[in-house]
């Protein structure tokens, strides 16, 4: 056997091996997770493709059953397609398309996912995937059957066949492969579902193997913001990409090299690296030795440079957090949804990194189980090692006792009608393992996460205070409005009396004057009617200010007016408002508030109000 | 004062309180364990001094104000018509009553309770009765029971029944059921229907000159009652034959002292001389019975009944506490280990000799 074929042969069963004994790095450890995991790469793809180039994606999944453990699995998207020269290498290349020069936030990163679903089910089925593929402007969709050379790590194009489809432009992916479907926490359906939650531009049908469909519909015409390509930061470089951006300009001054290739890299910044590295500015890049090399990558962490660009970042944005929650969870009917909370960026070993978290609580959500948390990192949703994610460790650190929510010692994940949406976003997040699971547990991102938790926590609480509130105030009406006339009324047919006028007493009970709203669904929007009733022995005038929760309200303000004893004046209005209605806060004004249960004291800031948690560039 | 007049009362006072424009309230002895004391002179626990105030300036408790006058109506209403309604009944009946609609049963019986207590009227003297449990008795003991038709019919409990036994109604005052005469020694009240069979089919109640009489669990008003009546009118002793839990012995405690949710009543209802002769501590132990753990619950229950004031003598804290450190109990009918005859021919003489009765 000559040397070269013994090492071709040496290749084909390393590489072959080397997924097979690393099938768990890349996330196809079992046959459930296999399917999930085809599905998944695919679809990641559609949407980065569609989000790069601006279109509003429409995505269609089916997973089919062709034998006893087999399926055919099947993406297709409304995509910019793939050029026909480069399908063989995005499908049967791995590795293909990593690129460190450039820096931004996609799902995506690495250049192994696709690739990988497409070999995986060519070892475990011995069948070619097939790709459909059409891009903008051309008038032929073109039909491969790819595979990979698992000697070259290369792709391999069987067929290629053009023909004409009805689609402008897209790409559909189908691949054979074993595996096992199941639904459930991390299934396909769940992945999609909270796909779903952070992607309301996104249209998406789902056929399972029994044939059910299942449809997210688009809720926003909106396109996300688009991250922008930026080059690295200094800080978190290390020497491997020092010396790949060196290879490319071998007869550029190192000075050159490192304003070319890095960001917030001036003339001055540069020249200060290098003389802390004590490297002569002037020399050629090609002629630097290791040591050289070494000690510029160490002098970047002794010189101040300029924060991260944050522009290379597309965080989901309240109103995308608000839309996608309400499109997946209003089935679930929650009472409450908390104000998104976008955080500014904080910089993690150079690379820029946004928080934001969403939840909803009460409806049909059990109280009695621990909380769902749901995991995004850069808009993926993230459903297998919840136990080793920075996520979940920041979620259980957190004190929710103080919040309303039930959590034993105040460490753990608490319980309650709650889900939690959690996105971290960024262009280089620290994941705890390579299959990308479950972001890293690093101190300054789980403290990060904490703060943004902080904020939703307090409206959450602020939620229920008011509900609260708003309980006590229907519990005084009962008590004076239906209860106590009942009694004097049952009181006096057990005796055959007159029934007595009880509103001696209910001023006693109840002293106040109560403000008390029903809310009716009409095809504007909600209209409300409110009633305002004296149960004291006074008569009062005062001001009610009207602030719907959501939406605009068609009356501002309401004057009561010379209010008798037991008189109750009415008014109505209209909210239009697109999120469920939940309640109308009133805050009244010229009437001491202890009066006055169902509306509150005017804060001092009332008229200023415009607090935003919106992002910051 | 008439019954129908002490249900007046309640509704007089809130009818007055709202016509002077004050708060409307109901009071009435606090129907808890800490609320319960020993009467020197029957030996019976009863409702101590604490009382307990619903008024209507809750929402809880307008509403439990206009749940009684419901109830009162309701009751004046079946006066006038001479009806009579299950409490279960009355727990459906509610359905129409509005904002005084009852949530569960147990609120309907409760209340059914506390205005026994406020109106001092029984709760059969309210028409109101609960549901038949079906407890039964054997032994040479003759009753005339009045019928439906208004006759007084005369039943042996022994020669006139059937393997079941006389089956106890649910009123047994003596305008229903009149004790006419009895050759028995003691009542033996039994647990458990399983062995109330054997000792039937093993002919106990002749061989002891005994009344068996069947409990069934926690026995029902009427049951204590019966028993009440056997042991005050014929001076018969009565000793309780129960599982060794701690559940059988709340069972013995309410024949013997009243139970906490009956205070009020236990005049009428407990037996105080009654004596233990079901399945202790020691015998699990002395006669190796097969037994089973002590679950959480049974656990709780013993160190609830340590602080029961019922419990507080040197037989019963110490028998509590040998069940707790040996962390066992017994059905009864695991005396068959040695035999279908055992508990005829030996425990049971053996126990009653032990407590002076053979």
């Amino acid at each position: 056997m000559t040397g070269e074929k013994l090492f071709s042969q040496n290749r084909e069963i390393s590489i072959s091996e080397f997924f097979n004994k690393n099938r768990h790095i890349l996330g196809f450890e079992s046959p459930q997770k296999s399917l999930f995991m085809i599905v998944k790469e695919a679809v990641d793809n559609s949407l980065d493709a569609c989000e790069e180039y601006g279109i509003l994606p429409e995505i269609e999944v089916i997973v089919q059953k062709a034998d006893q453990d087999e399926f055919i699995i099947s993406v297709e998207d409304n995509g910019p397609g793939i050029n026909r020269k480069e399908v063989a290498n995005v499908f049967g290349k791995l590795l293909y398309g990593s690129r460190f020069h450039q820096v931004r936030q996609s799902r995506g990163q690495q250049g192994i996912g696709i690739t990988a679903a497409v070999f995986y089910g060519q070892i475990t089925t011995g069948k070619h995937a097939v790709v459909e593929t059409r891009i903008p402007g051309d008038d032929l969709t073109y039909r491969f059957e790819v595979g990979i050379d698992v000697k070259t790590n290369s792709g391999i194009i069987f067929s290629e066949t053009p023909g004409i489809k009805e689609k402008p432009h897209g790409t559909k992916v189908t691949i054979h492969a074993r595996g096992k479907y199941q639904e459930g926490k991390q299934s396909i359906l769940e992945y999609l579902r909270e796909t779903a939650a952070v992607n309301p531009d996104m249209d998406l049908k789902f056929t399972n193997p029994e044939g059910k469909t299942i449809r997210f519909q688009r809720t926003i015409d909106e396109l996300p913001k688009k991250a922008v390509a930026v080059k690295p930061h200094p800080y978190g470089t290390e020497i491997g990409d020092l010396q790949f951006v060196i290879a490319d300009q071998r007869n550029e001054s190192i000075t050159q090299v490192l304003q070319n290739s890095f960001s917030r890299m001036s003339r001055k910044s540069a020249g200060e690296v290098l003389a802390n590295a004590n490297v002569e500015p002037e020399k050629k890049a090609e002629s630097l030795s290791l040591q050289e090399i070494r000690r510029i990558v160490e002098a970047f962490a002794t010189v101040k440079i300029m924060p991260p660009q944050t522009d290379c970042l597309s965080p989901l944005g309240i109103e995308y957090i608000r839309r996608g929650l309400r499109n997946v969870y209003e089935e679930l009917k929650p009472s409450f949804y908390s104000k998104p909370v976008t955080r500014n960026p904080i910089v993690y070993k150079g690379n820029p990194i946004i928080v934001e978290v969403g939840l909803v609580y009460g409806g049909d959500l059990s109280p009695e189980e621990p909380i769902r948390i749901v995991r995004y990192a850069n808009k993926v949703p993230l459903l297998y090692q919840q136990g080793a994610c920075a996520i979940t460790k920041a979620v259980s650190e957190f004190d929710w006792r103080q919040f309303g929510l039930e959590q034993r010692s105040g460490a753990g994940i608490p319980f309650g009608p709650m889900i939690l949406l959690v996105h971290v976003c960024g262009t280089k997040i620290p994941y705890s393992s390579e299959s990308k699971e479950a972001i890293a547990q690093v101190p300054e991102i789980v403290d990060e996460i904490k703060q943004a938790l902080r904020i939703s926590a307090r409206s959450l609480r602020t939620f229920m205070r008011k509900r609260e509130r708003r309980g006590k105030a229907n519990e005084k009406y009962r008590l004076v409005a239906q209860i106590l006339p009942e009694i004097s009324a049952k009181s006096a047919k057990v005796l055959g009396l007159e029934p007595v006028d009880t509103s001696k007493t209910i001023s006693r009970v109840a002293n106040v004057v109560l403000v008390r709203e029903t809310v009716e669904k009409d095809v504007e929007g909600f209209s409300v009617k409110c009633s305002v009733t004296n149960y004291t022995k006074e008569t009062w005038s005062f001001k009610l200010h009207i602030a719907p929760a959501s939406g605009k309200s068609s009356l501002d303000t309401f004057e009561v007016k010379d209010l008798q004893p037991a008189a109750t004046q009415i008014f109505s209005f209209t909210v239009n408002s697109d999120t469920p209605y939940s309640e109308t806060e009133y805050y009244v004004e010229g009437i001491d508030p202890v009066y006055v249960i169902g509306a509150e004291a005017l804060p001092p800031d009332f008229h200023m109000r415009e607090i935003s948690y919106e992002v910051e560039d | 004062m008439a019954r129908s007049d002490r249900l007046n009362t309640i509704a007089e006072d809130i009818y007055n309180s709202l016509a002077r424009g004050d708060v409307p309230s109901i009071s009435l002895p606090s129907r808890t364990r800490e609320n319960i004391v020993l009467d020197p002179l029957s030996m019976v626990w009863k409702y101590g001094e604490a009382k307990i105030s619903r008024n209507a300036s809750t929402l809880d408790g307008a509403e439990y104000l206009l749940k009684t006058l419901y109830l009162i109506d309701f009751i004046k209403e079946m006066y006038e018509n001479s009806k009579t309604s299950t409490l279960r009944e009355m727990y459906y009946i509610s359905e129409g009553w509005g904002h005084a609609k009852f949530h569960t049963q147990d609120e309907s019986d409760l209340l059914a309770e506390d205005l026994e207590v406020i109106t001092h009227v029984s709760r059969e003297e309210l028409n109101l009765r609960p549901e038949e449990n079906g407890a039964s008795i054997i032994g040479d003991l003759t009753i005339e029971e009045r019928n439906r038709k208004g006759e007084f019919k005369r039943i042996n409990c022994r020669d006139d029944v059937g393997d079941g036994g006389y089956n106890i109604p649910y009123s047994v005052e003596a305008d229903k059921l009149r004790l006419v005469e009895t050759n028995a020694k003691f009542v033996l009240a039994i647990e458990t229907g399983g062995m109330f069979d054997r000792l039937v089919e093993n002919g106990f109640d002749e061989s002891f000159k005994c009344i068996l009489l069947h409990l069934k669990g926690q026995p029902a008003r009427s049951t204590r009652r019966l028993l009440k009546r056997l042991n005050g009118e014929f001076g018969l002793p009565v000793y309780v034959f129960t599982d060794g839990d701690p559940w059988s012995f709340r069972i013995f405690a309410s024949v013997a002292y009243g139970a906490i949710k009956t205070a009020h009543i236990s005049d009428y209802l407990a037996v105080p001389s009654s004596e233990f002769i079901g399945i202790t501590a020691s015998d699990i132990l002395n006669y190796s019975l097969p037994s089973d753990k002590l679950s959480d619950k049974d656990i709780q229950a013993l160190n609830a009944e340590l602080k029961d004031p019922r419990f507080q003598t040197e037989f019963w804290k110490t028998e509590i506490e040998t069940m707790l450190m040996s962390g066992k109990k017994a059905e009864q009918q695991a005396l068959a280990k040695y035999g279908l005859d055992f508990v005829t021919d030996t425990y049971l003489p053996e126990k009653l000799k032990s407590i002076g009765g053979q």
